[in-house]
């Protein structure tokens, strides 16, 4: 009896060990990247850092100038969401509504298999398909630009927009559409007038989180996008903060390597924001 | 009923209706174009050669032996630790934690490590597991940048199948006299083994995915390595995603960089497979 209260005792501890394992990891996480981040801005000064526009680490003068990384994320993050979550949301009714049982769930596997389908694949694809054809469709010189990216990321994003809105639209009760079909409006009118608006906050939730898989996207940015540090513009190739960290780590050293790691210490900033915001969304929408 | 509609509604009906369709249409063409452009252009290169030996440079042939072994090497690692970990961590919150505060800590805690991306994990590895403990760029700093991505996937799958075990099976062993710790071991983990096995299955295909965090913590070498290599510092490996990349990128050796990408296609379906029926039989387990 004695000795099961004991090893009850130990596992107990193990468990609760394991329990706070994640807020530790969160903590080293952050720890190494402030120490490692911050001497770099310190020495560069915050204000060249953040709103610099030219970034040329291995020129004789070097200048440390984010402000391209920055804006390009931005933007290309921007016209993901742009393009990809109206489609999102519209598969999105088309899976929680259709008629067709059949057809919704073979449409439900093809957006599983989409999801399971490896970042470097998409940037492989995009490289050979979408690049070439952009490059032809608007008379480039080179077809890896801020566009091929945005393409690329829309396609990306859109496993998940489309998941969380088919949760929250299947989600909203069944007496709001019934009372709506009641009063005389067709299916269609009451999904698109009452059951999408009481689906608001996840929808909302959805884009949030398509904005953190876009911004947090190094692998198909960095084979569609170009990868030169300019100050973004459509059909100009550009740089994200996550492949201004990958592109350049490789061979790196000094200030320049720390500058790197001030970087991904911004973009880690906006990752955390990001996170607040869809826990602000979702709270909101359990009250 | 049709009748009583105005012409103006049912037009804007109609609208509506075409593009629900057209963009489920739009999408559902455009995964299986892409599905089928990959295998069109990698399944030709794919030979039991090309599978079964290393690059060689001598004869000017490649192969992805070593790349298949990396990435089952960093499963086979990441699991073993993560799985542990992960259960521990959920039956933590599940069974154990009474403070209601220090859970909505843990938990938010673990929804900001599910949103980190790779390519910080892949710095922050680098960090930790290459530099400060040494370990060099090695299989083994991967897996263990691995387990912290992977574990937020482990630890939410496995919470909601402890969620679904009965109280009344809890209730039952401790009225038998059982401790707490023999009535986990022994009723509420083994009625959780599906859902246990589910997050196993996702997490494997996170690993097989992943490529930003491996670029510099597991690294970028073609040589074979043998099980034992794999769990010592320096023997640095990639795995298929990030040979693709090098092959892609770095190379421009298409034909091998789609012939991976076919093969990572069928991984994954398996994958999407494996967890399909994981759920399913989970499914019936609740009904029971």
């Amino acid at each position: 009896m004695k000795k099961n209260k004991i090893v009850d005792i130990a596992m107990r501890w193990l468990f609760t060990v394991c329990g706070f394992l994640s807020i530790i990891f969160v903590i080293v996480i952050t720890a190494f990247l402030v120490s490692s981040g911050v001497p770099a801005i310190g020495e560069i000064g915050i204000r060249e850092f953040l709103f610099g526009t030219t970034w040329a680490s291995t020129a004789k003068n070097p200048e440390y100038g984010i402000l391209p990384f920055i804006l390009s994320s931005v933007y290309g993050t921007f016209g993901a969401i742009l393009i990809g979550v109206p489609f999102g949301v519209l598969c999105a009714v088309f899976l929680a509504k259709s008629s067709s049982r059949k057809a919704s769930s073979v449409f439900s596997s093809v957006i599983e298999l989409m999801s399971g389908i490896p970042s470097v694949v998409y940037g492989l694809v995009g490289m050979i398909v979408i690049v070439p054809n952009v490059r032809a469709l608007f008379g480039l010189p080179d077809g890896a630009n801020l566009f091929s990216a945005i393409i690329v990321l829309a396609i990306m994003i859109l496993p998940s927009v489309i998941s969380i809105s088919q949760t929250a639209i299947q989600a909203v009760p069944h007496e709001y559409e019934e009372a709506s079909l009641a009063l005389g409006a067709t299916k269609t009118e009451t999904i698109f007038k009452v059951t999408l608006p009481a689906a608001k906050s996840g929808i909302l939730a959805s884009i949030v989180l398509g904005i953190g898989r876009a911004l947090g996207e190094a692998m198909a940015v960095m084979m569609v996008a170009g990868n030169v540090a300019n100050m973004p513009s459509l059909f100009k190739s550009v740089r994200f903060l996550t492949t201004a960290v990958a592109s350049e780590m490789s061979y790196s050293s000094g200030l320049q390597r720390q500058a790197l790691f001030s970087i991904a210490l911004v973009l880690f900033i906006f990752i955390l924001l990001i996170n607040i915001i869809l826990n602000f969304v979702v709270k909101r929408e359990r009250k | 009923m049709r009748e009583k509609i105005s012409a103006k509604r049912r037009i804007i009906n109609a609208i509506l209706n075409s593009l629900v369709f057209s963009a489920a249409l739009i999408i559902f063409v455009l995964v299986i174009l892409m599905a089928g452009y990959i295998l069109f252009r990698g399944l030709p290169h794919i030979t039991g050669e090309f599978l079964t030996t290393k690059p060689s440079m001598v004869r000017e042939t490649v192969g992805i032996l070593p790349n298949i072994l990396n990435t089952i090497y960093i499963i086979i690692i990441t699991i073993m630790i993560v799985l542990p970990l992960g259960v521990g961590g959920a039956v933590y919150l599940q069974e154990y934690a009474s403070n209601k505060k220090a859970v909505k800590v843990i938990e938010l805690a673990t929804e900001t490590l599910a949103g980190i991306p790779s390519i910080i994990y892949g710095l922050v590895g680098m960090l930790i597991f290459v530099q400060f403990f040494t370990l060099g760029t090695s299989l083994i700093a991967g897996a263990l940048t691995l387990v912290i991505m992977t574990l937020p996937t482990v630890i939410r799958t496995t919470q909601e199948s402890l969620k679904t075990v009965p109280q009344s099976y809890r209730e039952g062993a401790f009225a038998l006299g059982a401790g707490k710790w023999y009535t986990i071991r022994t009723v509420v983990l083994p009625s959780a083994v599906d859902g246990i096995i589910t997050g196993c299955i996702l997490a494997i295909g996170r690993i097989t995915g992943e490529s930003a965090a491996l670029l510099f913590t597991a690294g970028m070498a073609n040589e074979l390595l043998s099980p034992l290599d794999a769990v010592q510092s320096d023997n640095a490996g990639s795995t298929l995603t990030v040979s693709l990349y090098m092959y892609a990128k770095e190379r421009g050796d298409f034909e091998t960089a789609f012939a991976v990408a076919a093969v990572l296609l069928f991984i994954s379906v398996i994958i999407n497979v494996s967890v399909k029926i994981a759920k399913n039989k989970f499914k019936r387990g609740e009904e029971k």
